[in-house]
């Protein structure tokens, strides 16, 4: 078996890998939206407590 | 050796548990994902009456029971949080939403691309889809209610109750095909015996098994940026090293 065979998976190549494309993609979006909001919170609470020394 | 398992009911001491924990899930989810796909693409042959396409079965199945199983954890973490007020129990349930809602998603988009080559359409309003695009729908509607209420208590109430009256849909995704004569197939695992290849099995079982540690690690990571949120005006919080520096 060759490669292009074996993307092509007996011409239900764009039904198999757009399954896995897409559930690869979702993955790494989840992945990397669940970082970006780690990062926003924990700025805001240092803007909250920048904001509270100051009083 | 007794463990106080209510000491990691308070906040403080689960986020940090939860750092911990993290990469435990998380590693090993990839390692098993990478194995299952193997399996699946390289060691399985292709069936007698779909070829190929039945190698969509790989993630189309895990997705579609953990999308029902997350679900189940939410609502009874949503329980727990309305009877004994625990905090960390809605908690919990918050951040295990989003990524019900994304398997749910990849349930019914697989589904779609399997359905249009061997069914000649991309959607049917079958029992079993239906079900499952009104899971979509609770989960889409427990995230819209949690975040339309301010005050994140009554939030958490609210949301509870739309959970737990919601998970009676569970039950009626899982039985559909026996209920109703669906277009969709019924179940290939059963528990008293499979007419599957054994390969196909494995690469079934062990991505099952990566998605289930996958929704582990990713959960217990969005639950910790919950708990600062929620706890942001607590003295353990601003004490701790990541706010500080």
């Amino acid at each position: 078996m060759n490669w292009s065979e074996f993307f092509a998976m007996n011409g239900y190549g764009f039904y198999v890998w757009g399954s896995y494309g897409v559930a690869v993609l979702i993955f790494m979006i989840e992945i990397i939206l669940v970082r970006h909001k780690r990062k926003i919170t924990l700025q805001q609470l240092r803007m909250m407590r920048d904001a509270g020394e100051e009083e | 050796m007794s463990i106080n398992w209510f000491k990691y009911a308070a906040p403080s001491n689960f986020y940090h548990l939860a750092g911990k924990l993290i990469p435990w899930f998380a590693v090993p989810a990839a390692i098993l994902f990478v194995v299952g796909m193997y399996i699946g693409f390289f060691v399985a042959p292709p069936d007698a009456v779909q070829s190929e396409a039945y190698r969509i079965i790989f993630i189309h199945v895990p997705a579609s029971i953990l999308s029902m199983f997350i679900y189940l954890i939410m609502a009874g973490y949503a329980a727990l949080g309305l009877i004994f007020n625990t905090r960390l129990s809605s908690m919990m349930a918050t951040s295990l939403a989003p990524t019900g809602a994304l398997f749910a998603f990849i349930s019914l988009w697989t589904g779609a691309l399997w359905g249009k080559p061997m069914w000649g359409a991309w959607w049917v309003w079958d029992a079993r889809l239906t079900s499952e695009l009104i899971l979509l729908f609770l989960y889409l509607g427990f995230i819209a209610l949690q975040a339309s209420i301010d005050d994140p208590r009554r939030a958490d109430r609210a949301g509870a109750l739309l959970a737990i009256v919601g998970s009676v849909n569970v039950p009626i995704i899982y039985f559909s095909v026996k209920w109703w004569n669906t277009l969709h197939q019924g179940s290939t695992i059963k528990f008293t015996g499979t007419s599957m290849h054994i390969a196909m099995q494995q690469a079934m079982f062990i991505t099952l098994a990566a998605c289930w540690l996958y929704v582990v690690a990713v959960s217990l990571a969005r639950v910790r940026s919950i708990i600062l949120e929620r706890e942001r005006s607590t003295q353990w919080v601003s004490e701790l090293s990541e706010v500080r520096s």
